[in-house]
């Protein structure tokens, strides 16, 4: 029996510890608790030198303290029901060190001098043990001393200060509005997510973090019994680094697209998104199954955001180019040679793709990584050729480059912070177009939206990506909805078809909460920028099957 | 002490519920060590061992529910936890669904717990990675693995006199290797509860073979083909089918056993007449803990016989909305085989694929159970009944419901991410299209 089932098995009844997603070490607690503030920061600096001291003094030449509470409030609900409400903490300290040249971690969420001095103790312990094995001294980039500094997400509404029972009937008026447009079940959610996290260093720094996000999703779903058929649509919404602000659904940041839906930037209407979807769940029972064969694509910044974060994102990993994530993850095609040619034309010379942390309303945005370097941006493709890879302090010398970027995460203080995605945006077409502009010039092709089904090779060649829906193009005009739909390609024959971007009005956000990595494995939260883009000539198949 | 005997858990659940104030309460404490040693490149990158013990309250009021865990097992931490489990009830929205809970069952003995698996240590970790790396290094090849061990119990409680204790271990190792250049790449894995079965160095082995035969694949036209599937192939595929077996989804017209015009297609043969699925909680090779999530003992359930759906999982609150029984979803399925070695499934064959694993599959459609994903680390051509060269990794679009009527032949099953899934031919496979990742 895998640990994971250990703990479904754990909870008979509706235990919390059951719910999807929740952090490690996560406890239940009552609502008030997601508003108290927690230990402030001169007592965190007290904590936090108790450790950089203790390892000081068993010979570390380098330690990061990391003293985390990740709160997070998520609700389910399902037609009129509310299926659950969770309001977890998770609060401890992680302590990483170099010693003998070799990293060592330890974690405790006894959170006093006494435990943290324990804790640090065998932090150093384990890496003089594992310095055995190495088999070459770890070299960490420079990092500027910060002093004591902080950074908060620019949130206007904190999700936590509103009452549960204000979230809740906004789910059910979602629930209530599928079900009035004929949608057999619908399924909604919240999830909110407050990371406050406090970080010194051996380099100088102490810096106290506020991170917000939120996540709005449902499924809708609708059943024709006679002809023994179903299909479900879910929400258009992302998961953005965001206040309760999200929720909003100011007019002012919807787009109606040329499917004659509105598409949403950094505001939501999720009522309104619901009654849409229960609209495309009906007519999915009896869309046209698609002709495969080769279409132009045009594709939806909520659809884009994927088909980027798999062939692009997670490629340029350093540590999936370097096989450290041979034996899960997978490697890269997009070797080390090929970026020294400084000529591999990873996409057409529109594509220009850009990795950042500090995007306004991303998941990424923070002012430091979980290393305490100072975010920014930096590009990764630029006019189609590869320019850059995502490095952090000890993988930056593999590239040449003097500092790190800035993407270091760990999902919890018990997990050991390695080489996360960075927020992976395309950058807008610099000449004025809309989607509705885009359009008028495809003769053949399909327009696809939301997130479907996704698949992609271990070296990120080779794809497949659903939607949730698909509207056939002929001589400039939507032309009717299709079902069935994926496209197959190959990451750089993909990128090279690129033929038209956008413009900046077009451009929106979309994300993901739980975007995994290592073993033991973390979760990792981490944003797509882009504006409605077209590939000429991609390969579309036919799903459709009987059984 | 993360590990309680069955009287200590016993004691302390007896003591919680003790503190209740409410109509109904529920104990679980569970604890344990879990340990892991991570490689890459040939070199140990990561190595942990975690202590956890943790006690969960629920408590109810009518159908209001609310739960709370601690990690302190002291009498004043025990108190107060009962109190705040106890308020986040009062507050909690009434579940329509909540079913009261069980009175005392019989829960049999389970073989889940091995102590050779209890005691794992740090040396034997790293022992395991050594042991891994070096015949990589010495040939030239580079290793990537994960070991991760498990040992604890769980035991629960509740007010109306339920009590089960069990203990549990694990092993589970995987290794990839690959060439220096990169163009060969090997994979293997086991899963265990007895440690003492996991040989790590001939699992190794399995990869070092792979990853040279593999080297400089040859690209064959993607397109329908007969595939013989290693167990852990199959397993990729059959796991997504069996446990997607659930009686509400199928009653509510939205899963693959939901029938045109209402219904479910219980009692209907869906697959090949050799399919035979079923759990068992007592299989010696992969035991299971006595009782399932909802707190139902389990027993051995027969799913799918000589092709024919027998049974789907009922929840106990879709069981009484329906008036049947409740089925408890299993942990492992056993997936019946037949005689042939997969060494005559190859000599039996005149033209096809063989597969070592799939990669990244994902639903494309819930309807049809249509997946799609790819071939990885080990996919070979297969003509006049040998193999003859490796090929490029392929994409596929594939059912596992059509994949179990098109049964050419099927082996022994063997032990696969705990299941029990046998080697399988299976004709008509679909590749869809050619991937150049090694």
């Amino acid at each position: 029996m895998k640990r994971r089932d250990f703990i479904h098995l754990s909870g008979l009844g509706l235990g919390a510890m059951m719910v999807p997603g929740l952090v490690a070490h996560s406890k239940p607690i009552e609502e008030a608790q997601l508003m108290s503030p927690g230990i402030d920061v001169a007592a965190k600096k007290l904590l936090a030198d108790v450790a950089l001291n203790t390892t000081k003094s068993l010979g570390a030449t380098y330690t990061d303290v990391r003293i985390g509470r990740y709160l997070q409030q998520f609700l389910f609900t399902r037609e009129k029901n509310v299926q659950g409400i969770t309001n977890a903490e998770s609060f401890g300290v992680g302590i990483r060190v170099i010693a003998n040249g070799t990293w060592g971690f330890s974690a405790t969420s006894d959170v006093t001098p006494d435990g943290i001095k324990k804790c640090a103790e065998t932090a150093v312990a384990i890496a003089k043990a594992n310095s055995k094995l190495q088999k070459e001294p770890v070299q960490l980039a420079p990092v500027e001393s910060y002093g004591e500094v902080s950074w908060k997400t620019p949130i206007q509404k904190n999700a936590m200060e509103i009452p549960v029972k204000d979230k809740i009937d906004l789910l059910l008026s979602v629930n209530n509005a599928a079900l009035d447009n004929g949608a057999a079940f619908v399924n909604s959610a919240l999830f909110m997510v407050n990371e406050q996290k406090y970080f010194a260093s051996t380099d100088g720094s102490y810096i106290d973090q506020d991170v917000h996000r939120i996540w709005p999703n449902f499924t809708v779903t609708a059943v024709d019994r006679e002809k023994g058929l179903f299909r479900s649509r879910q929400a258009l919404s992302a998961p953005m680094g965001m206040g309760y602000e999200y929720l909003d659904g100011l007019e002012s940041e919807k787009i109606m697209n040329p499917a004659g839906f509105n598409s949403y930037r950094n505001s939501y209407d999720m009522v309104e998104d619901a009654i849409a979807a229960a609209n495309h769940a009906k007519e999915k029972l009896s869309a046209k199954s698609v002709m495969p064969g080769k279409y132009d694509l045009m594709l939806d910044p909520d659809h884009l955001g994927l088909t980027i974060h798999e062939s692009v994102g997670h490629p340029l990993e350093l540590d999936r180019v370097l096989g450290y994530e041979a034996n899960y993850a997978g490697t890269s095609f997009a070797t080390l040679d090929k970026w020294e040619t400084k000529d591999f034309q990873y996409g057409s010379d529109k594509v220009n793709i850009v990795a950042d942390k500090i995007q306004p309303n991303s998941l990424g945005y923070v002012g430091w990584d979980d290393e305490g370097v100072k975010t920014k941006e930096w590009d990764l493709i630029k006019n189609g050729k590869l320019v850059n890879y995502q490095a952090i302090r000890d993988q930056a010398k593999i590239i040449g480059e003097k500092e790190s970027h800035g993407c270091c995460y760990a999902d919890n203080w018990s997990s050991v912070q390695f080489q996360r995605m960075a927020n992976v945006s395309l950058k807008p077409g610099s000449e004025k177009m809309s989607a509705h502009d885009m359009i008028k010039d495809i003769e053949k092709g399909i327009y696809i939206l939301g997130r479907g089904s996704y698949s992609i090779d271990q070296q990120r060649y080779n794809f497949q990506f659903g939607g949730q829906v698909f509207y056939e193009i002929k001589n400039g005009e939507i032309a009717g909805m299709l079902e069935d739909v994926a496209y197959q390609s190959n990451t750089q024959e993909f990128w090279n078809s690129c033929s038209a971007i956008c413009d900046k009005d077009d451009y929106k956000l979309f994300g993901t909460f739980f975007d995994g990595k290592g073993q033991p494995s973390q979760a990792s939260a981490v944003s797509h920028g882009s504006s409605t883009t077209r590939f000429d000539g991609v390969n579309v198949i036919n799903t459709g099957r009987s059984i | 002490m993360a590990i309680l005997t069955k009287e200590e858990a016993k004691a302390i659940i007896d003591k919680v519920l003790s503190y209740a104030k409410a109509d109904e309460t529920e104990v679980t404490i569970s604890g344990g060590r879990t340990g892991n040693i991570r490689y890459a490149r040939n070199t140990v990158n990561t190595s942990g061992e975690t202590n956890e013990i943790g006690l969960s309250i629920t408590s109810v009021y009518g159908k209001k529910s609310g739960s709370t865990t601690i990690n302190e097992l002291d009498d004043e931490s025990l108190k107060k936890a009962v109190a705040r489990a106890e308020e986040i009830a009062k507050l909690a929205p009434e579940n329509p669904e909540y079913m009261p809970m069980l009175g005392p069952q019989n829960y049999g003995e389970s073989k889940t717990f091995v102590s050779s698996t209890d005691a794992i240590d740090p040396d034997y970790r790293a022992q395991v990675a050594i042991d891994s790396i070096k015949p990589c290094e010495e040939n030239n090849l580079t290793a990537a693995g994960y070991l991760e061990d498990f040992s604890g119990f769980v035991a629960t409680g509740n007010s109306k006199g339920l009590f089960g204790y069990n203990q549990s271990t694990s092993v589970d190792f995987t290794v990839t290797v690959r060439t220096a250049d990169g163009t060969g790449s090997g994979y293997a894995g086991k899963d265990f509860n007895d440690v003492n079965l996991l040989k790590s160095g001939p699992v190794t082995n399995i990869a070092v073979q792979k990853a040279k035969a593999s080297v400089n694949a040859q690209a064959i036209e993607p397109g329908k083909y007969t595939v013989i599937l290693e167990p852990m192939a199959a397993n990729d595929l059959l796991r997504l089918m069996a446990f997607g077996m659930d009686a509400r989804n199928a009653d509510e017209g939205r899963s693959f056993l939901s029938k045109r015009g209402g219904g479910t297609k219980l009692g209907e043969k869906l697959f090949d007449e050799r399919v035979n699925i079923y759990s068992d909680p007592n299989h010696p090779d992969i035991p299971s803990a006595p009782w399932s999530g909802d707190g139902l003992p389990m027993e051995k359930t027969t799913w799918v016989e000589n092709g024919v759906v027998k049974n789907m999982y009922y929840s106990r609150y879709w069981a009484e909305k329906q008036g049947v029984q409740p089925v408890p979803r299993p942990r492992g399925m056993i997936f019946e085989g037949g005689d042939e070695s997969l060494l005559d499934m190859i000599r039996n064959t005149e033209r096809g694929v063989l597969v070592t694993r799939f990669w990244y599959i994902r639903s494309v459609d819930p309807q049809t159970l249509l997946y799609t994903g790819l071939t990885r680390d080990g996919t070979f051509y297969i003509e006049n009944g040998q193999i003859k060269f490796p090929v490029k990794n392929f994409r596929f679009n594939e059912s596992p419901i059509i994949m179990l009527n098109n049964i050419e032949a099927m082996g022994k099953p063997e032990r696969t991410n705990g299941n029990m899934v046998p080697p399988m031919k299976i004709r008509d496979f679909t590749f869809t299209s050619l991937s150049d990742a090694v």
